[in-house]
């Protein structure tokens, strides 16, 4: 297992090392100039943004500039935020922890709903518990997440007033405390709902439509002609087997939750890495843009191979080696 | 002479079963009022050819029929002196596995394949019994060591996939006869396995019913195998019983054609034969089924005018020359009506 672990991890090298070609590309042929946002044109004069350019290398040739982005970032330095003035990594250390909290809080939401949900419709198919079920996840397929988002904060910030509607803690709680972690709880639950929703939707049906499946199969008939009670029939035999698909799909889920937390963030304006990325693009911030984007890319691979590992350990039937 | 077989009160009677499915909102039996009994200690053979309905039957007695699809429409089956198709799920849960088993045709899949081997046969045991956890794999090991599987200390851990069909099939007779039930019943144990490994498996089927006493209902299609293991034979067509008796009357003296015909078309090996007799044509399909008359009548080569619209029933016969009147040979053909 240790020797998968290292292979894949040395495998992420070259593919990284893609990502990040394509990336420094892109920031390359991005429109605009990274001083666009920042200085204004018309109050300086043309020989001293020529001045700060030659300054910061942005006239080298594009090679050298490449390589030395390169070897900056695997030493860890990401380089300066033009539009915040400060480090990369201060940025992203100061928001990270509120996307990790935001995804884990979305994706026990999602977990929970799918499986208390996907069970029940899975044992009693075409029953009206059933059919209220399927109706509810279409309609959270359906809805795109920023009109939830915008429905919820409506409903239940602006109306009944049981959440806080922007931010990710209260003002003047003290770290730490029991306080602090509920203040977090409350301002984090409405978008982590609306991050969550499509995703236990999507669960939902799958665990459904997989549990049927196997209900149907002979291993559950020759678990009845031992006199398996119809609970553990399904809350062992068929859960245990449901599990192998769902796990498959982690790896998926977690790319698109950082892709929803772009939105979902923005929205609530959730001071996490979604809505950090979401500015950086608007004020053309690219050493933000490209440390975030490589981010990305490193959480989706090691996503995958996340999902790789946990469906050798939930189906006896495959070995990674 | 074991004249007191009459006697002996049968482990299960199966009186008058009907069973079928719903096809497009119209019932269809595929099961047609079936009787017969088992008792205690024996092995009867149920043959027929593939569709005949001995997998409903015995999914009848088991109460295993596909839930709202297929269903018990009349009969009574008593086990044990009980009638257990009126019991609900949770009743029947407590007989089956503990003392009416089954194992099934498809060893590949009737295992659980994310469970190991020992799990699954532990399962059977704490079903139906206070038995720990820890005593639980001790005895799926002795089990194990008891259906002829070596090394079971290693096996016992290992999951379905790593084992070979005739492993597989072991392991699911264990399962079945964990608890010592009175009844097996056996579909087509062998049918997916081949000649060599078929040959061990009913081996141990008829060592295991003699060690623990059990009944034994072998389904099958193949006459080869009734020869050597049953007791009794009942020969099925088409959701019928056509004849039973034991399983000596039956190969000296077959009645009903098709029972005729079936055993011709069983390859003999002390005899150079030209050609196998098969049965030409096919068992109807449910929906296909002759309302009356003889269901075999179209693949009948004795078959006479009357046999169309002639509904024959089982019925007594007479073995001529057959000193010992305390067998039984039934049949269900308008050959014998008038003998
Ligand atoms: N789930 C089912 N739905 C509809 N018809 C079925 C089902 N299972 C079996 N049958 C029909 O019942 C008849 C008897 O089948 P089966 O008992 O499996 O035959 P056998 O075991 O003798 O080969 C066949 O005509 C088959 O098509
Ligand atoms: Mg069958």
């Amino acid at each position: 297992m240790l020797k998968y672990i290292i292979r894949r991890l040395l495998i992420m090298i070259p593919m990284l090392l893609l990502v990040s070609i394509v990336v420094f590309t892109l920031a390359q042929l991005m429109p605009g100039d990274p001083f666009g946002g920042e200085i204004d044109p018309t109050k300086l004069k043309p020989e001293q943004i020529e001045e700060k350019r030659e300054q910061l290398g942005y006239n080298d040739p594009i090679l050298v500039q490449y390589g030395r982005w390169l070897s900056n970032f695997v030493q860890g330095d990401f380089g300066k935020s033009i539009s915040y003035k400060t480090d990369v990594s201060v940025l992203i250390k100061q928001r990270l922890d509120n996307t990790i909290f935001l995804t884990i809080l979305a994706l026990i939401i999602t977990y929970a709903i799918s499986f208390i949900m996907g069970l029940y419709s899975g044992k009693k198919p075409y029953t009206i518990g059933d059919y209220a079920i399927n109706g509810f996840n279409y309609l959270a397929l359906a809805i795109p997440s920023y009109v939830l988002a915008i429905a919820f904060i409506y409903i239940f910030a602006f109306n009944l007033q049981w959440f806080p509607s922007s931010g990710s803690v209260g003002m003047g709680v003290e770290e730490g405390t029991w306080e602090y972690w509920m203040s977090r709880l409350n301002h984090t639950l409405l978008p982590a709902i609306v991050l969550g929703a499509f995703s236990a939707a999507s669960y939902t049906q799958f665990l459904r439509n997989d549990i049927i499946d196997n209900s149907r199969k002979d291993y559950v008939r020759t678990a009845r002609a031992k006199g398996t009670s119809e609970s553990n029939i399904y809350n062992k035999h068929i859960l245990r087997n449901s599990l192998i698909p769902i796990v498959t799909l982690f790896g998926f889920d977690l790319a698109f939750m950082i892709n929803g937390a772009v939105i979902t963030e923005t929205i609530f304006t959730y001071p996490g890495i979604g809505k950090l990325f979401l500015d950086s693009v608007g004020k053309q911030d690219y050493p933000l843009i490209m440390t975030l984007t490589m981010m990305f890319a490193v959480i989706v691979i090691i996503g995958n191979m996340l999902a790789d590992i946990l469906y050798s350990l939930v189906d006896p039937r495959v070995k990674v080696e | 002479m074991k004249t007191q077989d009459v006697t002996e009160k049968p482990i299960l009677e199966v009186n008058n079963l009907e069973t079928g499915f719903t096809i497009d909102n119209k019932f269809y039996n595929a099961v047609d009022k079936v009787s017969f009994s088992v008792k205690p200690n024996k092995i009867v053979g149920i043959v027929g050819e593939s569709g005949c309905g001995k997998s409903v039957m015995s999914l009848s007695i088991m109460n295993l029929l596909p839930k709202g699809i297929g269903e018990i429409a009349n009969g009574t089956i008593l086990f044990d002196g009980n009638e257990i198709n009126k019991l609900n799920n949770n009743e029947m849960n407590k007989i089956r596995g503990k003392d009416m088993s089954m194992i099934f045709q498809e060893p590949m899949t009737a295992l659980n394949p994310v469970f190991t081997v020992g799990y699954q046969i532990m399962e059977t045991l704490i079903n139906h019994s206070d038995i720990s956890k820890k005593d639980a794999k001790l005895k799926s090991i002795d089990l194990l060591k008891s259906v002829g599987i070596p090394r079971p200390e290693k096996i016992v851990d290992e999951y379905p996939h790593q084992l070979s069909g005739g492993m597989r099939q072991r392991v699911m007779i264990a399962i079945a006869i964990a608890c010592k039930p009175k009844l097996l019943i056996a579909d087509e144990p062998t049918t997916a396995l081949d000649v060599t490994v078929q040959a061990q498996i009913l081996e141990l089927m008829k060592t295991i019913q003699q060690e623990n006493n059990m009944s034994i209902i072998l389904i099958t299609h193949d006459l080869g195998v009734v020869a050597e293991m049953c007791d009794e034979v009942i020969v099925m067509y088409a959701g019928k019983i056509v004849e039973k008796t034991d399983v000596d009357t039956l190969f000296h003296n077959p009645k009903h054609p098709y029972t005729k015909a079936l055993i011709q078309s069983v390859p003999k090996l002390d005899v150079i034969q030209e050609t196998l007799g098969t049965i030409s044509g096919i068992v109807p399909s449910l929906k296909n089924m002759p309302e009356q008359g003889c269901r075999f009548v179209d693949r009948c080569s004795m078959a006479k005018s009357e046999c169309r619209t002639k509904t024959p029933t089982l019925k007594p016969t007479v073995d001529l020359g057959q000193a010992d009147d305390s067998k039984e040979h039934l049949v269900s053909c308008l050959l014998y009506d008038e003998a």
